[in-house]
């Protein structure tokens, strides 16, 4: 175990470097001068050469970069152009919505596409299995801004079943001020009993949350169907016939949980996606994440503010990749050998 | 004496068709559909100026009627022929990224494959780091640096594409490279680069060539969502992310602006995925 773990980690470390390279080398392809966006188009030479020493844009790019990667291991992701505040304070801010809102999304998809799979895999190649199959592949080809726009016009707008958009009603904020702990508002409000709040977030969580829930929801559905297949063709389960278990028992009782495995792994890496689907979705519903921060971002091209969220997003997919290896190799003692 | 008559009458090509997966027959007729409607959008639009830059200003917004089956926009173009002409724009994009992340990744890969050792470690390190990034993300972020157009679309995509064909290609051609046959080519002293050429390459294409049609629906859905966050094609030309960002404010009100384009979309990706889960169904048998 502890020779896998420290390949692991080296493995890890690797990446992030390279990724910590790749977001430098795509911050300093823009075209334009980043001190001109900082100091505005009336700024006066001085200003402009201010700017410069101060973003250290005059220094050769082996330099630039050493002088990067030192900011950020100290905490500087630098100083976002639109909120003239420190990047890292601002996805510290946003992340935590971003991460309620995907982590509705996901509880949904596995409580949604686990049924579906095993459903599917119980009568399959029959009318089950087809339309399964079909709707998960409709559920991974949906263009989320479509849906969020289309769910948002029709039950929010139209119907008025869902609030329109944001993260909870602003006026609770009066009523029933919230005290913070985690960040996470629905989480908070559970703990603090702050049942307004609660429900209100609640509420405004479904329309965003089930869209962004369409794709994980259908990998899911696809992944679960086809590792029970393949599970329930092993000799466990011919002699679980054979001592008399129906078929749907074979499935359930013992060809789940093996089956799950896979699964679970993929959720690693449907997470890291499903932040990126946010950003769509987050823009439409005005949910105040990482997503409608990254949407502001673009719309002032704001680069320390998107080479921020896009660092975020990949250490964390490394994260949660190695967390879920780590974990398999603890459960599973054939993965480290691999 | 009629058993063997029975076997060469099923042998027809008719049976031979009726093997093929049925999932992947719909997928592709679907998909033909809708590569027959990009290619003859110039042909079949009811108002072909539409797919450009004419503005009809007196006929702004009118819903779906005979003369107009899909509506007419803000500026009175008629939806129908603009969602015919975006079919060219998101097939080009599509065509354009599997295209040079197929020959990059598969080249890359099928090199990483065969020869091993080092060379196969430093290729599999930097599809690691690519592979970090959520595709929409890497594309995203590389789209803003870059100036919007669908050329900016190809590019950013095609370069946080090419690692899954790195991969897949390296794990299949390392499997081939052990076969008894490229031994004996190599026995031969048949040169390396000819050996990989041809006789890795062609045993190695299979997988890829699946995973591609399956990729289809992934890029047509990510260079949508470029163009709809205004990073990708641009005003005259007709894509379906974009008129779905021109259209949003009004879905509430004139419905089909929106409603059509993002049906193409869907569309579109599901006949890809389809076709691709459907021959990957086969191929796995």
């Amino acid at each position: 175990m502890p020779r896998y773990l420290i390949r692991r980690l080296g493995q890890a470390f690797l990446v992030v470097a390279g990724v910590i390279v790749l977001t430098f080398a795509i911050m300093r392809l823009v075209p334009g001068d980043p001190a001109v966006a900082y100091a505005g188009p009336k700024a006066t030479a001085a200003e402009l050469a201010a700017a410069r020493q101060r973003f250290g844009l005059d220094d050769p790019l082996p330099v630039q970069l050493w002088n990067y990667v030192r900011d950020l291991l100290g905490g500087d992701w630098g100083t976002s152009l639109h909120t003239r505040q420190p990047v890292r304070d601002d996805l510290f801010q946003a992340f935590p919505a971003s991460l309620e809102l995907v982590g509705a999304a996901l509880i949904i998809a596995l409580v949604v596409g686990i049924p579906l799979g095993i459903a599917a895999a119980r009568y399959k190649g029959r009318l089950p299995d087809l339309s399964v199959r079909l709707s998960s592949m409709l559920a991974v080809s949906v263009p989320v801004f479509w849906l969020a726009l289309a769910l948002q016009t029709v039950f929010a707008s139209g119907l008025g079943w869902f609030p329109v958009a944001g993260e909870y009603d602003a006026s609770l904020d009066r009523t029933s001020p919230l005290h913070l702990y985690t960040n996470i508002t629905a989480v908070d409000a559970l703990i603090t009993g702050n049942w307004p709040i609660l429900m209100s977030t609640l509420a405004h969580l479904v329309l965003p949350a089930l869209v962004i829930a369409a794709y994980p929801a259908g990998v899911v559905a696809q992944m679960t169907r086809a590792a029970l297949i393949e599970e329930s063709s092993r000799d466990h389960a011919r002699l679980e016939r054979a001592l008399g278990f129906g078929e749907t028992a074979v499935l359930t009782r013992f060809a789940l949980r093996p089956a799950l495995n896979p699964v679970l792994s993929l959720i690693a890496l449907v997470f890291a996606y499903s932040i990126v689907n946010g950003f769509l979705v987050e823009a439409v519903f005005n949910w105040p994440g990482l997503g409608r921060y990254a949407a502001d971002s673009i719309r002032s091209l704001d680069t320390p503010a998107i080479a921020g969220v896009t660092l975020l997003v990949a250490v964390l997919y490394v994260v949660a990749n190695l967390a879920v290896d780590l974990l398999q190799g603890v459960v599973d003692p054939r993965v480290r050998a691999r | 004496m009629t058993a063997p008559a029975l076997t060469t009458f099923r042998r027809t090509p008719l049976r031979h068709l009726a093997g093929v997966d049925r999932l992947a027959v719909a997928g592709g007729v679907l998909l033909g559909v809708v590569v027959l409607a990009a290619l003859l959008a110039p042909w079949i639009a009811p108002y072909p100026d539409d797919g450009g830059s004419a503005t009809h200003p007196l006929e702004s917004l009118l819903p779906p009627s005979g003369a107009h089956w899909f509506g007419t926009d803000q500026v009175g173009r008629d939806v129908l022929s603009r969602v015919l002409f975006g079919a060219r724009t998101s097939l080009l994009i599509a065509v354009a990224v599997l295209a040079i992340s197929g020959v990059v990744g598969v080249g890359l890969g099928v090199v990483a494959g065969y020869a091993g050792g080092w060379a196969r470690d430093v290729i599999m390190r930097v599809t690691d780091v690519f592979l970090a990034f959520p595709a929409l993300l890497l594309s995203l972020a590389l789209a803003v640096v870059l100036q919007p157009s669908v050329t900016t679309v190809i590019v950013a995509i095609a370069v946080t594409w090419w690692p899954w064909y790195a991969r897949l290609t390296a794990s299949v051609a390392a499997s081939v490279a052990t076969r008894g046959f490229v031994d004996s080519a190599r026995c031969l002293g048949v040169p390396a680069p000819l050996i990989v050429l041809r006789h890795v390459l062609p045993n190695s294409l299979t997988p890829v060539l699946v995973q591609l049609s399956l990729d289809g629906g992934g890029v047509i859905l990510t260079a949508a969502a470029l163009s709809y966050l205004g990073l990708g094609a641009h005003e005259p030309t007709s894509e379906w992310g974009l008129m779905v960002q021109q259209g949003q404010s009004l879905f509430t009100t004139d419905w089909w602006v929106v409603t059509f384009p993002g049906l193409a979309i869907l569309v579109t990706a599901f006949s890809f995925n389809v076709l691709g889960e459907g021959l990957r169904a086969r191929l796995s048998r």
